[in-house]
């Protein structure tokens, strides 16, 4: 049997999250086909290194609904032992519904492959680690990226397969799509995010954080505190109803560290912590803690920064 | 456009208590704090909102699981549900996964009459977030997931969905299935007569093989263990110190930021 990646893509080329989605799928040891929406980026697609086929699945618009999608997978479903995509919106809208019309598994937010059916994800926050095996025809499963090094580029152009076009749902329809603000990083791939938390006090100086993100060229981040207070949009919040990250650096300004936010974060690479409070949970996975005021903190590395350049 | 809501919920262990795996590899649950999964609470509230705006005229509210589940279908009646389901799952418990939940709730559905599914965007306990979308996949109902605002319209509903860099508001027609994210609304306290009150409101508890579902699990967990620790991290006194603490570790070596 074979595993599906729906691809997305960006501007023509098979998007980050899925060349990742793809390293974690080959880990199967079965052929690999891609699935993209976007006839034009199919001629890239074909060159991503370890796949058998490009599927091209022509969207009438970009803006593919999750239940045309869905259906399109569920159709393709005979075909695969694993349909995947990286943990994403688009996928974790459209997978779990084309499983149900397909009669497939569900699994999401996976970060290790464990065999063909078996796979490993976090429970209850990632307190937990748990070691998952499905037992149907077909499972749909999405994938955390940061888990997996990008695919490269192949040496030999993959064959494209353009499928027949099907019609759209038509119970729902797009009205619009509003962008948040956010530092010029993409949060879930940058490899250095500054995250503040409630203790950031303001709007302006979650902004004034937001700066010195982009001033050492890294995400802005946040915790879901800082989000209700409303000192920055939701896309911001890492943790168990937001992004995950796993930074090469992960700074947390004025973060305590709920459980709900360390699941988010807590796979990065060095983890800095800056906090007033010296009981904060954060410290507990904190590599380099330092308890003090974090406007000082900031304020110095704010020089740093500026003097390096 | 009156309609009935339904809000599919889950007991779940309290947000607060941090779970551990115990020695026989197993979360054990006995005497931990438990609760109606957050998401359900703030979908449960949307839906009272809606009542209490005049969309709608009843709001159900429905779990599957054992008999220990009816304290939160109580907690979810004093927040002012109209009335309470158990689909009681018995031995098949330990089987139900997000596939054997939507079976169960497209069943349930196909024998009453309700417009609108409610229900959070994923439980806190397995964080899977596949019910939704799986049950308006079998319904062939559209889906809004993790609704940050969601309004009646002539023809159905408008919908503001949380998405990779912002939102995204769709225009569903007619009945649907809607996630909710902790933003739809912000749930109401249960008061003292309310829970009062509660006790006398209707709670039917219907085995689960009357809907002829026979759910047997696609996905099965094997095993489960602690995540691994972290070292044990060093605390530095200064803002120098951090500076050449990360420098020693040379964090910025892929990144190209001097440190």
């Amino acid at each position: 049997m074979r595993t599906l990646v729906l691809a997305e893509t960006e501007n023509g080329q098979v998007a980050d999250a899925a060349l990742r989605t793809v390293s974690a799928a080959s880990e199967r040891g079965l052929p690999v086909d891609l699935l993209v929406l976007d006839a034009s980026a199919a001629e890239s697609a074909a060159r991503v290194a370890g796949i058998s086929r490009v599927l091209v699945a022509a969207a009438a618009s970009v803006d593919i609904a999750p239940e045309t999608l869905a259906a399109r997978l569920a159709l393709l479903a005979s075909d695969y032992s694993l349909i995947a995509a990286a943990h994403r919106t688009l996928g974790r809208s459209a997978l779990p519904r084309a499983a149900a019309r397909a009669g497939g598994a569900f699994l999401s937010d996976i970060t290790a492959v464990a065999g063909a059916n078996q796979f490993v994800r976090g429970l209850y926050a990632g307190s937990v680690v748990s070691n998952v095996s499905t037992a149907a025809a077909t499972t749909f499963a999405t994938f955390r990226a940061s888990s997996w090094p990008a695919a490269g580029s192949g040496e030999q152009a993959a064959d494209i397969v353009v499928l027949p076009v099907l019609d759209s749902f038509a119970k729902t329809r797009l009205v619009e799509r509003h962008t948040a603000n956010q530092s010029g990083q993409d949060l879930a791939s940058a490899r250095i995010v500054v995250s503040g938390g409630r203790g950031l006090g303001s709007q302006e100086n979650m902004e004034r954080l937001g700066h010195f993100a982009a001033q050492i060229g890294a995400a802005l981040g946040a915790s879901r505190a800082a989000v209700d207070a409303g000192y920055v949009s939701n896309t911001a919040q890492v943790g168990q109803t937001g992004k995950t990250v796993a930074p090469d650096v992960y700074f947390a300004f004025g973060i305590s560290g709920a459980i709900q936010h360390l699941a988010g974060m807590k796979d990065s690479k060095v983890i800095v912590a800056i906090n007033k409070d010296p009981d904060a949970p954060i410290f507990s996975v904190a590599d380099i803690g330092l308890v003090g005021d974090l406007f000082e903190v900031l304020g110095e590395l704010e020089r740093h920064a500026g003097a390096a350049r | 456009m009156a309609i009935r809501i339904l809000v599919p919920v889950k007991r779940v262990v309290d947000p607060n208590v941090r779970v551990r795996v115990n020695a026989s590899g197993a979360v054990d649950t006995t005497g931990l704090k438990m609760s109606l999964n957050p998401f359900d609470e703030c979908a449960l509230e949307k839906a009272l909102q809606l009542r209490e705006a005049g969309v709608a005229t009843h709001v159900t509210v429905l779990t599957c699981g054992l008999a220990t589940s009816q304290d939160v279908l109580r907690t979810a009646l004093a927040m002012g549900a109209n009335d309470a389901v158990l689909i009681d799952t018995a031995e098949a418990t330990p089987a139900l996964d997000s596939l054997g939940v939507a079976r169960l709730l497209h069943a349930y559905l196909a024998t009453h009459d309700y417009g609108l599914v409610l229900c959070g965007k994923q439980a806190i306990d397995d964080d899977i977030g596949g019910v939704a979308a799986m049950l308006a996949g079998l319904l062939d109902w559209p889906q809004g997931l993790d609704a940050s605002a969601l309004d009646a319209t002539a023809e159905g509903w408008r919908v503001t969905c949380g998405d990779d860099s912002g939102t995204a508001t769709w225009e569903l027609g007619g009945p649907c299935v809607v996630s909710a994210d902790l933003r739809l609304a912000e749930p109401r306290r249960v008061t003292l007569p309310n829970i009062v009150k509660a006790k006398q409101k209707p709670l039917e508890i219907l085995g689960y093989r009357t809907l002829g579902v026979e759910p047997a699990p696609l996905a099965r967990i094997d095993a489960l263990s602690e995540p691994p620790a972290r070292k044990a991290g060093i605390q530095v006194p200064t803002t120098a110190a951090l500076i050449d603490a990360l420098a020693a570790r040379n964090v910025f070596g892929n990144t190209g930021v001097a440190a």
